[in-house]
């Protein structure tokens, strides 16, 4: 019985936070946010030189050749640090489905590239303000040539490559844009979280790439969000972690009718929902963790498990602490705002949480649970 | 990360298995209430003794006192697999899970030899006196009171919430011998014979109409000091011996839960629909589920830093706020499914199940630390937040108000 990372896995993840920490990522977050770039691309240049955006990547496509595990324990400390690069999106997503899907060609000639940060990815699939469904897509292939538009696309100023969700004569596609081409253009569109970039892609007869199957491109797409899913909620949990921390700091030091406001039970019992609620999702989050690196069949369930208990926890941890800082944690200057805004954003990147219920329930019902 | 045995713990889990495989019936899912209308106190008895026979009984015990000095690990094996057979429940665990460790710390070797391989084998069955009408969550604020008389003490005053009273033989005891040391300082504590002169056991009922614990009036009742556990004064240490017991023997509320209400929901029509299309059904038991998994993988955490031989971070303290809300709600859910029919008594074993969830939820949410004592525990304990202010800090006890005196 070992539900827990290796000694070699934890100390990965204690020189991860070290590195972050001494970057002052948090500070480099807000940076984003008052800036005029969408992500901080010294820091972004620092991560991919220490080989984070290869961990998964293996060795003959000259990454590190690591594993899920590994992974998980970085995304929990980007997550605690609110570290404002393109992470989720173009390893995540872009290079987990390339690792999947991709021909050998396609892996030969893009995955030494993200090693090296000379490719950069996303994943566009949005098209309108409601939830993407393999029924209203409409962004179109022929010919290999791809048009339509997309919204709400993650991370496009850093990103050299989307793979593009698009519909087809055989049904959905996956298939790779190379986002510097004349026909696609690229228009930053403000968001609620500001310390990271949205992006609308436009695309007009762009030339494009199949990856995987075609016609068999939401069945991917859905693989490949279900493992996303669980590197998200690490993310999610590292998060939880920082505003509850953040919040118990304050309890401990404000003073309110002369004692510390921690010592009331109605701040205290705020804390203490928080912290059950964070380790909910840690547990099924390492549980989804041992679900994803085994490649167990539990995977759709453990995922979205971990999904929405990660949702759950960073929506009430980051709430809770704007409330326990008071007036304060209104106000632009403390950093309150800056992990309910990263919270919304997570929960919302790979679709919200009212989705996630629902793939939990029907995965529930194929497996017959119990 | 793996979910596998040790080929150690592989081989006793086998023999945990085969021995229960041997001696019990396994559970098939909606059990009927198999112990309605016997003797239930004599099978949990005689289900006692075969487990001591075998050395199952206090596992962790060390062999002269019945057990065979499983580790902690192991004891979770075995409890892992007994949770899985139709066993009796409810009798022995708060004799076994709190006066066992108390009597095993402070008792002389004497009275470990006499009163532990009784207590283990079911023979002799032990209750917790300890919360009184003016002191519950507070429980250091009791006064009954213990006056030296030689070389015993006599006792005065009441206890109440003791479960299993009406049927124990032993008991422990904390209680106040100085009324004019601050509140912590002047208990002290003992264990007493049930059947002594001037005890006085009253059932209450409950919500639920049982009777499961009872008012414990105490009229000069002799104690002899052999009895004492601990130095004089030194009540409140030993009784949070036990009651960091009690936080672990209270864990997950047995009863409906997430599957339950699942199959439920496949099963019943609604206007011609199953629940579970309903969206709202779907993410309430979405919820459940998360929240039954993540306390179960929060277990598998803890048992992965025993299995390691290191000690369990504070994560399990989740437990019983997460399970008793859970159950509470489980229960709301299947009486609601039922629409106006959902009061209505009945034979059916998963509508009971409903219902006696959501009967016994309350109870749940208030023993062995309200729901409110279990977060401030959180926050004290685990995130290091400062103690409540309070009023009656450095005060005599006796000087302190009660609001009833």
């Amino acid at each position: 019985m070992n539900l827990d990372f290796s000694d070699d896995q934890k100390f990965l993840q204690s020189e991860a936070k070290k590195f972050l920490e001494k970057e002052e990522s948090v500070k480099r977050s807000r940076g984003v946010l008052e800036g005029s770039e969408s992500f901080d691309n010294d820091l972004w240049q620092k991560i991919i030189e220490l080989g984070w955006t290869g961990i998964r990547i293996p060795e003959e496509y000259e990454g590190l050749g690591l594993g899920h595990l590994e992974l998980c324990v970085i995304a929990e400390e980007l997550g605690r640090h609110l570290t404002p690069v393109p992470f989720s999106s173009s390893v995540y997503l872009f290079t987990e489905a390339v690792i999947k899907y991709g021909s050998e060609e396609l892996k030969k000639e893009i995955l030494p590239k993200l090693v090296t940060g000379e490719v950069v990815g996303t994943i566009a699939v949005t098209e309108d303000f409601l939830a993407p469904t393999n029924n209203n897509i409409k962004t179109e292939v022929s010919n290999e040539l791809i048009s339509g538009t997309k919204i709400a696309v993650p991370d496009c100023e850093a990103a050299t490559h989307s793979i593009i969700v698009c519909k087809s004569s055989k049904g959905i596609d996956l298939r790779l844009v190379d986002l510097s081409c004349k026909e696609v253009s690229i228009n930053q569109v403000e968001n609620i979280d500001g310390s990271r970039g949205y992006y609308s892609i436009e695309m007009k007869q762009a030339p494009s790439l199949l990856i995987g199957d075609e016609g068999n491109g939401w069945i991917l797409y859905e693989s490949i969000i279900n493992q996303a899913a669980v590197l998200f909620s690490f993310e999610q949990i590292g998060g939880s972690q920082a505003a509850l921390d953040m919040a118990v700091n304050y309890a401990n030091e404000r003073y309110a009718f002369g004692k510390p406001i921690g010592s009331y039970q109605g701040i205290k019992h705020k804390l203490a929902d928080m912290y059950v609620a964070l380790t909910l999702a840690k547990s099924n989050s390492y549980y989804a963790a041992w679900a994803l690196s085994s490649e167990s069949s539990d995977l759709p369930v453990a995922a979205a498990t971990a999904r929405v208990s990660a949702t759950k926890a960073y929506e009430l941890c980051s709430k809770e602490n704007i409330q326990t800082h008071g007036g304060n944690g209104f106000t632009w200057e403390y950093d309150c705002h800056l992990f309910y805004k990263r919270s919304k954003l997570l929960s919302l990147n790979i679709g919200s949480i009212a989705n996630w219920k629902e793939k939990l329930i029907s995965n529930l019902e194929q497996s017959n649970l119990n | 990360m793996d979910f596998k045995d040790t080929p150690e713990q592989a081989k006793f889990r086998k023999t945990c298995r085969e021995w229960l495989e041997k001696n019990a019936k396994l559970k098939t899912g909606v059990e009927k209430n198999e112990f309605a209308n016997i003797d239930f106190l004599q099978v949990a008895k005689d289900w006692q003794k075969k487990k001591y026979n075998a050395g199952w009984a206090m596992l962790h015990w060390p062999k002269e006192f019945g057990g065979i000095g499983a580790s902690a690990i192991e004891r979770i094996i075995w409890a892992e697999e007994e949770s899985k057979f139709n066993v009796p429940k409810g009798i022995f665990e708060i004799g076994l899970g709190m006066a066992g460790p108390v009597m095993m710390e402070y008792a002389t070797d004497e009275q470990k030899a006499r009163y532990l391989p009784a207590m283990a084998e079911g023979k002799e069955i032990w209750c917790q006196l300890f919360s009184e009408p003016s002191a519950g969550s507070d429980v250091a604020g009791l006064r009954s009171k213990a006056i030296k008389d030689g070389d015993n003490w006599i006792i005065n005053g009441q206890k109440v919430w003791t479960s299993g009273a009406h049927f124990s033989d032993y008991g422990i005891l904390v209680v106040r011998h100085d009324p004019n040391l601050e509140k912590h300082k002047g208990m002290t504590f003992f264990f007493l014979d049930m059947k002594s002169p001037g005890i006085e056991v009253k059932p209450i009922k409950q919500i639920t109409g049982g009777s499961s614990f009872n008012e414990v009036y105490f009229t000069d009742v002799v104690i002899p000091d052999s009895q004492r556990l601990g130095e004089v004064g030194d009540g409140w240490k030993v009784a949070i011996t036990t009651l960091m017991n009690e936080r672990l023997a209270v864990g997950d509320a047995n009863g409906a839960d997430v599957e339950d209400a699942f199959r439920w929901a496949k099963k019943q029509d609604d206007s011609g629909e199953p629940l579970i299309n309903n969206k709202s059904v779907r993410s309430s038991i979405a919820d459940w589920y998360c929240e039954a998994n993540g306390l179960k993988n929060t277990k598998l955490r803890t048992m992965s830093a025993l299995s390691r031989g290191e000690t369990p971070g504070p994560e399990a303290s989740i437990t019983k706020i997460v399970s008793a809300n859970k159950l509470q709600n489980i229960g709301a859910f299947g009486m609601d499914s039922l629409d106006m029919a959902g009061m209505l008594k009945t034979d059916d074993p998963e509508i009971q199940s409903f219902q006696n969830a959501w009967l016994g939820a309350p109870g749940l949410r208030i023993a062995g630390g309200t729901d409110e004592i279990l977060k401030n525990i959180i926050a004290e304990r685990v995130l290091g937040l400062p103690q409540d202010a309070r009023a009656d800090k450095g005060m005599p006890y006796k000087d302190i108000p009660s609001g009833n005196s």
